[in-house]
Order: structure tokens, then C-alpha cells, then sequence
């Protein structure tokens, strides 16, 4: 088997007295669709942090895209993408400057930047809209220039907080083929989302309660174990006991 | 009569002229749980705010609890409650300052009306002395809630209560939604989460400033014109564009663990089976299913 993008072992993360990760260990496989569940407050943004290299942790150990958290915390942000719902792109710069200004942020070449803006405006068929603000774009294109963006680096996996909040129906689905694409070009995807019907899209899952990683399993094999009509019902039995929220 | 009516609303914003609010026009009855279900940007912020008069509509017009909401702004005010979708409690003050605030502005006593939010405030009395910004989503949500509902209002309107919320909490949330129904508040509710419409009484279906349906979620689901399919297999990716590709589909999209579809003409699951065959496809499944509120707002869409 290939190495996992995602290893970990015994992760923690403490704030004072308050465990917030409590030692998960877990691996995601290259090209793998990974779904991270769990309750607001069971952990799953402090372990987010520390997998993309912006905290360090308590104990434990985590290697991601193969560079150490504790070191190599610089080798691990050049190498992921990250897109969360809050914080997308810069609404006062157009489509093709936001481009441009991550790519160079990610330390491509400008003759990079330029075959891989034109491809990725070609893809989303936004020829016409290259030179609008990013503020006046709809969310849901918004979103997926975004994510499109997020990968513009070909990044061994890209992180995706909640990226469909409060999107329609349709520009949801929509934006799932996006992640089914990129993880057909073998980016591996890792996902949290209160969407549990989004939770069957996954290949695995994981779902934390209290700090802890309580499932982990293909949705398939949750719904078995658990004995569940649907991925709610699994989720509800896991989280419902849980005794802290965010 | 009528707890809220809106006639023609609108409201146009900016330079460009964005109607984010389209000659809206709907009713909720006396005592109705009513949801505005819709995704961002489709316009149910701004119409809670021409409701709850704190934003001055550009056409149309709409009463609440009988009242305009221009000429009439300020009896609405002490009549209603609002939550809106952004937390707007002080955050320097703790549970119990908020809630005395709440209730003086308004006129009364906690004591008054203790017997309506008791069944919430209980879950975070023990910490009423903790202040308020430094409170967990779900506590901050249930406060103020408390704190919406302290003046006993007649129309109680939650923007978005539940977003971002894990399901868990989302439950929880409804269920004491349900409870203050039964004590006779009307409530106006918006939600992005198309399960949540089943919980209403009526639903308003609304997209880009105007309302796609107006029923009972009962009503919505049976109007689905098509016979809708489930259909599932081992490779889901390539069965969903296999499905796009067909000649005889109409719609079809992911619905969790299967994928729904139908069908332009009639035809039969042999048919498509044969098809998905021929398409290198395994393990194929098919069945008829019941539509759901997201698959009549994806058909709505589509239309």
C-alpha cells in the first residue's frame, strides 16, 4: 500500500486543563475521499489546526503529505490546500487577480500562473467574468473558484471546512464533483461537513465525540455496525451522548 | 386574522439594482410554525428585517399581528421577537444581566414570563452568571432565544437558528420550537437545511427573491410531477455521470448513498439497467423512491 498523506498517532491538543484532541490516531490514503464528522466542539477544528501546520501539538504524532507537525510545520503549508467557508477569496480583487496573487503566494512561476488561470477559468466557464471583483460573483461560484484555487498548487490533499454551508441544493451537488475530479486526479480530500448526506459521498469517516475518535469506517460499514437506516441516524447515536459543545 | 401578510414585497439594493427581495407575497396564519427555507443569498434576511421593521421595504407592503410595518413600526417592535441569524446579545453582560436587559426594555419582568422560556432557561441556569460572549454556540443560541421570547411576543422570528449546527443540536433546537408552538406563538423560521421544512407547518420555497412554492411540506412533495428513482452502484462516480449522459434523463443528481433520477419518457428499469451495463457499470440497483423537500427545491431550481 502507498504511504498515507495522513498519519497519525495519538494526537493531542490541550488547552490548560481541557482536552480538546484527546490522542486520535487515524491514516488517509492517497486519493482517499475522508469525511471528519463530529459535533460542534468535539475537536475537529483544533485537530484541522494542527494537521495543516498551524498548531503544534500537546503529544503525540501526526505526519502530513510526509512532513512532521512539529517541525516541518513550513513543508506542510506549501504542500496542502485549504478552503473553510468563512474565509474564501478577496472580494475587492477580480477572479483573475485573486489567481494570480495565490499562485503567487504558493511560489509559482508567473508562466505557472498564467497556463493554470487559463485552464482553471476554461474548466469553470468563467471566461466572461475573469475581470469582475470576486464581491460580485454568487456564492456559489464563489465557492467554487475558491476551492479551485485551494488546489491551483497541486497539493498532495486539501483540507474543506464546511465548505458547502449554506449553499443551494444544486450548487452543492455541483460543488461535490468538483471534489469527486480532484480526487479522481488522485488529491486526497479531507472534509467536515453537517451535511450527513454529504457524509455518504466519502470513501471513509471518521466521527469524534468529546475529543475522541469514537467511528471510523467506509459509510457502508458504519451504517451495518450501528445498525442504522442512514448516516443521521449513525451520527445521532454517536454524538447524542456526547457532554460538551463548542 | 392573519399573523403576518406580505404583499408584493420588495427590496433593491445598491447601484446595480439587485432585487434581493421579488414581489414576495405570503401569509402565516395565527399559531403556524412557518419556514422560509432557502439557501444564502436568496432573501430571507432581509425580509425578517422589513418584518421586524428595522429595514424599510422598496415596494409592496406587509403587515404583522395587523400592523403596517412602516406606519405602525413602533407597536410592532414591542410585539415581536426576533433572533437574528448573527449572535446580538452583550457579550460583557452575563446570561442573567441579558435576560433582565431583555425583559426591562421591554417593559416586564423575567418573573412575569418565566412560565415560556422556563423549559430552556433551565439548561443554562447554572451558568447564569457567566457572561455571555463567553459562552458555547449551543448555550449562546438557547440564551438568546430566552431573551427573544422574554416579553412574550406574538410572532417570534428565528433567522436561521440552526446554521452551521451539528444535527445533534439541530434536533434539540426543534423540538423546543415545538413546545413553544403549543403555547400559541406564531413562529417565522428560516433555515438552509432542506430537512428541517418536514418540521413546519407550511413552507415558503424561496430562491434569488422569489418564492418557487408556498404549501404544507406534505402538499410540495406530493405536487413532484415525475416518478422519481433511486438508483446506486459500486462505482458511484461513474454511475452519476453514466446517469447525466442518458438520453432519456430528465433530472438526476447525488443523494447520499444513492443517486436520484427521472426519466423524460417512461421507461422501464430493464431498460436502464441494460444501459449502465452496457456502460461498463456493476452492482447496479434501482428502485422507486419518495421525493423529499430537496428534491422538489432541486426541480424547482432546474425548471
Amino acid at each position: 500500500m502507498a504511504t498515507p498523506v495522513i498519519q497519525t498517532d495519538k494526537l493531542t491538543k490541550r488547552f490548560g486543563d481541557f482536552v480538546a484532541t484527546n490522542e486520535i490516531t487515524f491514516d488517509v490514503q492517497p486519493g482517499e475521499i475522508f469525511g471528519f464528522l463530529g459535533a460542534n466542539g468535539a475537536g475537529k477544528t483544533t485537530a484541522m489546526r494542527m494537521l495543516c501546520g498551524l498548531s503544534i501539538p500537546s503529544a503525540g504524532q501526526a505526519r502530513v503529505a510526509g512532513f512532521d507537525v512539529y517541525k516541518q510545520t513550513e513543508q506542510i503549508k506549501r504542500n496542502i490546500g485549504y478552503m473553510s467557508q468563512k474565509f474564501s477569496l478577496y472580494e475587492d480583487l477580480t477572479v483573475l487577480e485573486n489567481i494570480n496573487f495565490f499562485g503567487g503566494i504558493y511560489g509559482l512561476s508567473n508562466a505557472d500562473i498564467k497556463t493554470k488561470s487559463e485552464a482553471l477559468i476554461g474548466r469553470l466557464g468563467l471566461q466572461g467574468e475573469a475581470k469582475k471583483l470576486v464581491g460580485s460573483l454568487p456564492l456559489g461560484w464563489k465557492q467554487k473558484l475558491s476551492f479551485s484555487v485551494g488546489i491551483l498548487h497541486q497539493p498532495k490533499i486539501v483540507f474543506l471546512d464546511e465548505p458547502t454551508g449554506g449553499v443551494d441544493p444544486v450548487t452543492r451537488r455541483q460543488f461535490w464533483n468538483l471534489i469527486y475530479e480532484a480526487a479522481h486526479e488522485g488529491i486526497t480530500i479531507f472534509v467536515t461537513t453537517h451535511y450527513m448526506d454529504e457524509a455518504e459521498y466519502c470513501n471513509r469517516i471518521s466521527i469524534m465525540v468529546d475529543g475522541k475518535i469514537q467511528a471510523l469506517d467506509t459509510p457502508q460499514a458504519l451504517k451495518q455496525k450501528f445498525n442504522a437506516a442512514s448516516m443521521d441516524d449513525v451520527f445521532y447515536q454517536l454524538a447524542r451522548g456526547a457532554k460538551r459543545s463548542e | 386574522m392573519e399573523a403576518v401578510a406580505l404583499r408584493n414585497l420588495s427590496k433593491v439594493y445598491g447601484k446595480e439594482a439587485t432585487r434581493a427581495v421579488n414581489d414576495v407575497s405570503f401569509t402565516v396564519n395565527k399559531g403556524e410554525l412557518f419556514g422560509l427555507i432557502g439557501p444564502d443569498g436568496a432573501g430571507k434576511t432581509s425580509i425578517f428585517r422589513m418584518l421586524t421593521t428595522v429595514l424599510l421595504p422598496d415596494g409592496g407592503s406587509a403587515t404583522v399581528d395587523g400592523l403596517d410595518i412602516v406606519k405602525d413600526y413602533k407597536q410592532i417592535r414591542s410585539r415581536v421577537g426576533y433572533m437574528p441569524g448573527k449572535f446580538s446579545l452583550y457579550p460583557d453582560l452575563t446570561i442573567e444581566e441579558n435576560l433582565n436587559f431583555f425583559a426591562t426594555v421591554f417593559n416586564t419582568t423575567v418573573e412575569e414570563n418565566y412560565a415560556l422560556i422556563k423549559d430552556i432557561y433551565v439548561q443554562i441556569e447554572p451558568f447564569k452568571t457567566r457572561r455571555a460572549g463567553k459562552l458555547s454556540g449551543g448555550m449562546k443560541q438557547k440564551l438568546a432565544l430566552c431573551c427573544a421570547l422574554i416579553h412574550k411576543p406574538s410572532v417570534l422570528f428565528l433567522d436561521e437558528p440552526t446554521t452551521g449546527v451539528d444535527p445533534v443540536s439541530r434536533k434539540e433546537f426543534w423540538d423546543m420550537l415545538k413546545r413553544l408552538k403549543e403555547q400559541a406563538i406564531t413562529i417565522v423560521v428560516s433555515t438552509p437545511y432542506m430537512d428541517e421544512a418536514t418540521l413546519c407547518d407550511r413552507i415558503a420555497l424561496i430562491q434569488n427573491g422569489n418564492i418557487l412554492s408556498i404549501d404544507t411540506p406534505a402538499n410540495v412533495v406530493a405536487s413532484y410531477p415525475e416518478k422519481l428513482f433511486a438508483l446506486k452502484a459500486g462505482n458511484m462516480y461513474a454511475l452519476l455521470q453514466a446517469m447525466e449522459h442518458y438520453e432519456h434523463t430528465l433530472n438526476s443528481y447525488a443523494f447520499g448513498e444513492y443517486m436520484h433520477a427521472s426519466f423524460r419518457t417512461d421507461v422501464s428499469e430493464v431498460d436502464v439497467k441494460n444501459y449502465l451495463q452496457q456502460q461498463g457499470l456493476q452492482g447496479v440497483e434501482m428502485k422507486t423512491t419518495v421525493p423529499t423537500i430537496e428534491d422538489c427545491f432541486i426541480k424547482l431550481l432546474k425548471d
